[in-house]
This record gives structure tokens, sequence and C-alpha cells, in this order.
């Protein structure tokens, strides 16, 4: 028999699994609709989007399922955190939304309606896919903030919208490093480097910024014992950024060695971000005011739907697998509709 | 003056209508692309292959409209009915968890294979991926519809402190509804792919497409709704009969009854007045309501005066389910012509054919009024008997609602233009293509930036 005071710690570890895995996946879905290019007066962007969006086609809409699930297990295990997240960030949420459904729609529109309009779907795609990262870096800085609405929370939710932008750019350029070639690999190669930048400096502002903010943050990183052992994390981070910036320029000059690194090592650094970011809070599931057992649903409930978790998170594991098995290798041999 | 409560439920039904209207093709779509591949594999004859090419684009746009705005009503509960989740999340939270985990991945990830990995993958697979899509969009319909139906007729669970905790999941997904809106719901979903296929192809036809792959699919179509529309009138009357004993407000609401009566006409018209509880210049056929609620002509049946302050507005209902009728009879006649020429082998006339072009979306307007009867007719319950909408919706400011509800409607009416006029376009541009017999099967390329030779293979 499970004791009912773990239930609530597996099912936030669940909710975290899928958050960080939503983050990569889509992250790199919507990196790349940001990075979508519209030179003026050149033919060549029209075929580099398409080849762009191919190398997402097949994914995205498995990607954006594991935000319903993060968004579901909140619902289901947390209802009491669930209400109260959801009154607090209802317009970032809607507008967030439109985002979703903009760039969603989008990727068919594009390829099927009027040739004459496939421009305009093409600027929906990146609008989309901007105001989505937008609106969950703007979401992920008013949640860090216990949901303040001065003037310094709003700032700082401004900058952890640009941060969050940025990271999925990042992702979504590396991702583009390997599954692309020729030009459009080297245009992904200088948009790595540079949003990979801007990400580093936004990890930084919002790493610095969060525990002067929050006391119980600071508490937990500085004055702990295990102050050594925990700032392995921002450490490990730190290289990671150098280490893939180097990769990056070297890449950039040439060398065709290791093309998947930048992209597994920028899904690194999400990880790491991410555990950082779970150190800082666990066990409270609204920063300040409830932990995740305050916030649980019902037992019987959460050993019925653990059951089919445990079932069924490893079967899709295996087949999104399979899937990015299906199509390894470059894009530009994926036949798009 | 527009409060919260108001504008959200305004917002409500305005997400779920927009969304409703894509699972509802693309559920049995999903079963008939699955039967057109099938056949392809089984005879090789590559007619089946191009009716499979054309009507896979058409299901990835449809779906892909369906996702997304599915994502939108996974945000609802908590954003606009905090008190539906605080009271009822036990048993809505595991059911909605459990779509997700069996019937959202699968279809998803599948459907990437389905579209883009005819090439890359064994045909089995591939037919394989087909038939997964089509399984994932029907569990995802079972899960949503034993939620749906927990809220119509509620059991299995027991209350403790106000709140609803589970004691039988069995029962709170078998509950007494489920299997008659279950089935309802699919058949629904048959009959709406099936004139949306017939209703394309004949414009294709009437554009001049003399190929094969419309006709066949026309035929194909048409076969299937000739048996699932009546077999949709016997399950809607099972249903109707669950309902008498369930939800008795809901039935007298369609019927139109105020005072409990034996023998009750059947209502053909009628302008039910709410302020003064009577019907105005009501025609109707005598007994005959009786008879089909009661299965007696002489049966008694409740009426709203008994349910004061606790049944739904009635003049919406009432016709919503009249129009849905009509709808319902209205695709048995079509069905029925198209099957018997077929089989008489006789040509579709021109006129029958634009009457199939006007009968694209019939589907749709069944589905909704079908769905409206359903949804407003449990008003003013949110869960029957356990939860009001007044005590679920969330005390947001209304001007936050109201800035949400016209960003959603604004971008849904342009989306749902965007999706017919590119219906359109898809099919006229099908009638241009030619076929090339001898063209392997495989060659399913149109990426955009593809020569167009190979961009001419599809259908």
């Amino acid at each position: 028999m499970m004791d009912d005071h773990w239930l609530p710690v597996i099912f936030i570890a669940l909710m975290g699994l899928a958050v960080l895995i939503y983050a990569v996946l889509d992250g790199f879905d919507l990196g790349v609709g940001i990075l979508l290019p519209f030179d003026a007066g050149e033919t060549s962007s029209e075929s580099q989007r398409d080849t762009m969006i191919a190398s997402i086609g097949p994914f995205w809409d498995a990607n954006e399922t594991w935000l319903v699930l993060a968004i579901g297990l909140l619902l289901i295990a947390f209802p009491h955190a669930h209400s109260v997240v959801m009154y607090h960030l209802y317009i970032p949420i809607a507008i967030m939304l439109i985002g979703l459904i903009l760039r969603g729609v989008a990727f068919d529109f594009r390829a099927k309606a009027a040739v004459s309009q496939k421009l305009a779907w093409d600027r929906t795609f990146k609008a989309g896919s901007l105001l989505t990262s937008l609106s969950q870096g703007f979401m992920l800085g008013q949640y860090v903030m216990g949901f303040d609405t001065g003037w310094q929370a709003m700032l700082f939710a401004a900058v952890s919208a640009l941060g969050v932008t940025a990271a999925y750019s990042y992702i979504g350029a590396t991702w583009l490093a390997l599954k692309t070639e020729g030009a459009l690999r080297q245009r992904a190669l200088h948009w790595a480097r540079r949003c990979g930048r801007i990400c580093f400096a936004g990890v930084v502002a919002v790493s610095v910024i969060n525990p002067l903010v929050n006391p119980g943050v600071f508490a937990r990183w500085f004055e702990y014992p295990l102050v050594m052992f925990v700032l392995l994390i921002p450490a490990l981070c730190f290289a990671a950024f150098i280490w893939n910036d180097m990769t990056l320029r070297r890449q950039l000059h040439g060398d065709s060695r290791h093309v998947a690194r930048p992209f597994f090592v920028t899904a690194l650094i999400f990880a790491l971000c991410f555990t950082g970011l779970a150190f800082s809070f666990f066990p409270e599931i609204v920063p300040g005011r409830m932990d995740i057992w305050e916030a649980a649903s019902a037992p019987e409930s959460l050993r019925f739907i653990l059951v089919g978790a445990v079932l069924v998170v490893p079967v899709i594991l295996a087949y999104t697998a399979f899937s990015y098995y299906v199509f390894r290798g470059k894009t530009t041999e994926l036949r798009y509709h | 003056m527009l409060d919260t409560l108001l504008l959200s439920r305004i917002q409500f039904a305005a997400n779920i209508s927009f969304h409703i209207l894509f699972p509802a093709i693309t559920i049995a779509l999903g079963w008939f692309l699955f039967y057109f591949k099938l056949r392809f594999d089984l005879s090789g004859n590559p007619v089946w292959m191009r009716a499979y090419r054309f009507w896979v684009k058409v299901f990835a746009l449809t779906f892909a409209l369906g996702v997304v705005s599915g994502i939108t009503m996974s945000f609802q509960f908590g954003t606009n009915w905090p008190g539906y989740m605080e009271k009822v999340g036990n048993i809505a939270g595991p059911l909605l968890g459990y779509e997700v985990l069996t019937a959202f991945f699968l279809e998803a990830t599948f459907l990437g294979i389905m579209l883009f990995g005819i090439n890359r993958v064994p045909q089995k697979v591939h037919t394989l991926s087909t038939l997964l899509v089509a399984i994932g969009t029907s569990l995802s319909t079972f899960w949503i519809i034993a939620l749906n139906s927990w809220m119509q007729t509620p059991a299995g669970h027991e209350l403790r402190d106000g709140i609803a905790f589970p004691v039988s999941w069995m029962e709170i997904i078998f509950n007494p509804s489920f299997t008659y809106r279950l089935i309802h719901v699919l058949l629904a979903s048959g009959l709406t792919a099936a004139f949306f296929i017939a209703g394309i192809s004949a414009y294709r036809m009437l554009h001049g497409d003399s190929k094969r792959a419309p006709r066949l699919a026309l035929k194909t179509a048409m076969l299937v709704a000739a048996v699932l529309a009546p077999l949709q009138v016997l399950v809607g009357d099972l249903h109707g009969l669950d309902t008498v004993k369930y939800q008795p407000a809901k039935i007298a609401a369609i019927e139109g009854v105020w005072e409990t009566q034996k023998g009750v006409p059947l209502l053909l018209f009628a302008i039910p007045d709410s302020e003064n509880r009577t019907n105005h210049f009501e025609i109707g056929i005598p007994r005959l309501a009786s008879l089909i609620l009661t299965h007696d002509p002489d049966g008694e049946v409740k009426g709203l005066n008994e349910f004061k302050g606790e049944h739904a507005p009635v003049g919406p209902v009432f016709w919503s389910f009249r129009v849905m009728v009509a709808c319902g009879l209205l695709m048995i006649a079509v069905a029925w012509i198209a099957s018997y020429r077929t089989w008489r082998k006789q040509p579709l006339s021109t006129g029958f054919l634009r009457v199939l072009v006007a009968c694209t979306f019939i589907g749709w307007v069944a589905t909704l009024s079908g769905w409206y009867v359903a949804e407003i007719g449990r008003q003013p319950w949110l869960v029957h008997g356990l939860l009001t909408r007044d005590e679920a919706v969330t005390d947001l400011a209304p001007g936050n609602v109201a800035l949400s509800l016209s960003l959603y409607l604004l971008v849904y009416v342009v989306l749902l233009l965007a999706y017919i006029q590119t219906l359109r376009v898809m099919a006229k541009k099908s009638v241009e293509v030619e076929e090339f017999e001898t063209e392997p099967p495989t060659l399913e390329g149109s990426l955009p930036n593809v020569d167009k030779t190979a961009r001419g293979s599809s259908t």
C-alpha cells in the first residue's frame, strides 16, 4: 500500500518532468517559429522557412501535448494550486492560448491555403510563436514573484519573458543546426551563438534577483550546509554555456563534428535551470502560499491516475522515441505535405 | 449588464462550439482514412491511395484546428470555473488525465508518422499508424463523454464535506447515460464526416473533376450514412428513454410540456413562453410524444412546472431539438436516395450533387444543436444535482473575461472563414491535378520546395 504522504511528491515529480519535456520539445518548435527569416527582396528566405517548418512538422503536435499533460497534472493532483495559478494568470494564459492557436493552425494553412496567402500565414506562424514564448516567460516571472503586481515584479516578469524567448530561440537554433545543412545551418549557428548569450544574461539576471527578493530562496541556496553541493548547479550551467559557445564557434568555422552536441547541451542547460528553480521552491507549489500537501487532491483519485501514468508514460516515451527515430537525419530529405 | 457569470458562460459556449466542429469530423474521418488505406493495401488499386491522399490533407488541417481549440478547452475549467474543480475535481481530473495519457499523445505522435512518414516506414507500419490515430480520436471521445455523461447523470461518488470523492470508478465511467451518449456521439461524428466527404467530393465533381477517387469517396460516404442515419434514430430514442428516467426536466423542455399530463402530443411547432409558462401557436400530433417517451400513447410525461426554478430555458432546448431531428431526417432521405442510385448504377444528377454540396456541413448543424439540447438542457446545473454554475464561476472582474472572450471570438471567426475557404482551395486544386496511373503510390511528394513533377501525384 502506497503511503499517502508520498503521492503528492510523486505527482509533483511527474508534473516537473512534463514541464521540462515540454520546455525542451515545444521550446525548439517555438524557437524555430521565432527565428523564421523574412529577408526583404530575398527569395531564399521562403525556402529556408519551408525547411525550418518541415524540420518540426512531424513533432510539434505531440510536443505541445506535454503542456496539456502538465496542466492536466496540476489540475488533477493539485486542484487548489491550479485555481490560484489560473486566477492570477488569467490574461497571460488567454494570450498564450491565442499564440498557440495561431502557431498551430499556421502549420497547415501555410501549406494548404491559396498560394497568395502563404506569406501571411508564415508571419502568423512567427507572431504566434513569439506571443506564446513571451507569455510563458511572463507567467514564469509572475510565478516566481508570487503573483505580485508591483512595478518591480512586472519588470522582473518582463525580463523573464525576454529570457524565456531567448532560451527557446537558443534551443530552436541548435535544433536547426542539427537538422539542416548549408546556408541555413550557417545562419542557425549564428543565431544559436547570439541567442545563447542573451539567454545566459537572462539566466544570470533571474538567478541573482530570485534569491534577493525571495528570502526563503536565499536561505535555501546560501545558508544551507550543502551550499557547496548545490552551487554545483549554477557552476555546471555556466560551464555548459561556455562549452556550447565554443562548440558553436568551431562549427561556424567549418568543424563538422558533433553536430548534435549543441542541441543536447542546450537541453542540459534547460534541465539545470529547471532543477535550480525546483530546488528554490520545493515543496511549495505556489511560492509563499501553499505546499504540495495542502494543494493535493484526494488520495483515491491520485492512486487511480497513478496506475495509468505508470503504465502509459513509458509507452508514450517509447513511441515518441520511435517517432524521432523515423524522422532522423537532415530535414531536406523530409517530404512535407 | 454583462457579469462574469454570463461572460464566462458565453466564453465556454463559444470555445466548445468552435472546438466540437473539428473532432466531429476527425473522429470518424480517421476511420474513413484507415478504410481507404486498408483497401489500398489489400487491393493495390491506386484509386484508394488517391482518395486517401486527398482526405489525409483535409484531416491534417481539421485535426490541427481541433488540437489548438482543445488546448483552449483544457484551460477553461481552471480559468473560469474554479468551483468546478474544487467540488468535483477528484472525479473530473482523472478522467481528463486519462484522455491526455491514452489518447492525446497516441494520436499526436502517430499523426506525424501518418502525414509525413509514408516513405520512411514500411507500408504496414504506416497503415498501423493510421489505425492508431483513429483509435486515439475514439479513445479521446470515450473519456470526454464519460466525464460529460457523469455531469449529466452522476454516479459512483460520495460527498464528504460537500466535496465529491470517488467510490467506484466503474460506476463513474459507466454512469447511466454514458453508453447511450457515447454511441450517439460516435454515430453523429460518422454522419458528420460522411456528409462532409460527400459534399466536398460532389463539389469537385461539379467543378469538372472526372477522376474516380471523388466518386468512390462519395459512394463510400453515402453508403455509410445510409446505415448510420437510421441507426442514429434508434439510439436517439433509447437515449431519450434514459433521459426520461434521469433528467425528466430536460425532456419536459425538449417536448415543451409545462403541466404533467397523459397522452402528450408531439409538438411540431410552438413558441414556448417562459414568462407565462405556456406555449403559443402549438401544432402537434396527438399522443405521439407519450408514445415515443413511454412507448404507450396514454403514458404520463412530467411537466416543467414540477421543476420550477430548476429547469433549463425552454425555447433554446425545444428548438435545438427540432433542428437536430430535422437534420437527421434530411440526412436519412439524402443518404438513401444516393445509395439507391448507386445500387441501381445510376449517375447522380447535377441537381442532386448540388444538394450534397449544400449538405456538406449538415452534420455540424445537427451536432451543435444536439449538443445544445444536452448542455442547455442540463442548466442551471453544471453537475446535475450537485453543483450549479453560479457556485462554480470565478470571481474575476468582468473586464478580464470580456477581453479574453473578444480575443477568442475574433480568432474563431477568422479561423472558421479561413478553414472553409481553404477547403474550397484544396478541392479546386485537386480538380486540376492529373492522375498518373503508373505513378508509384509512395511518391507523396509535395514539399513546397520539391519540384512540380513530384507534386503532381497528389490527387
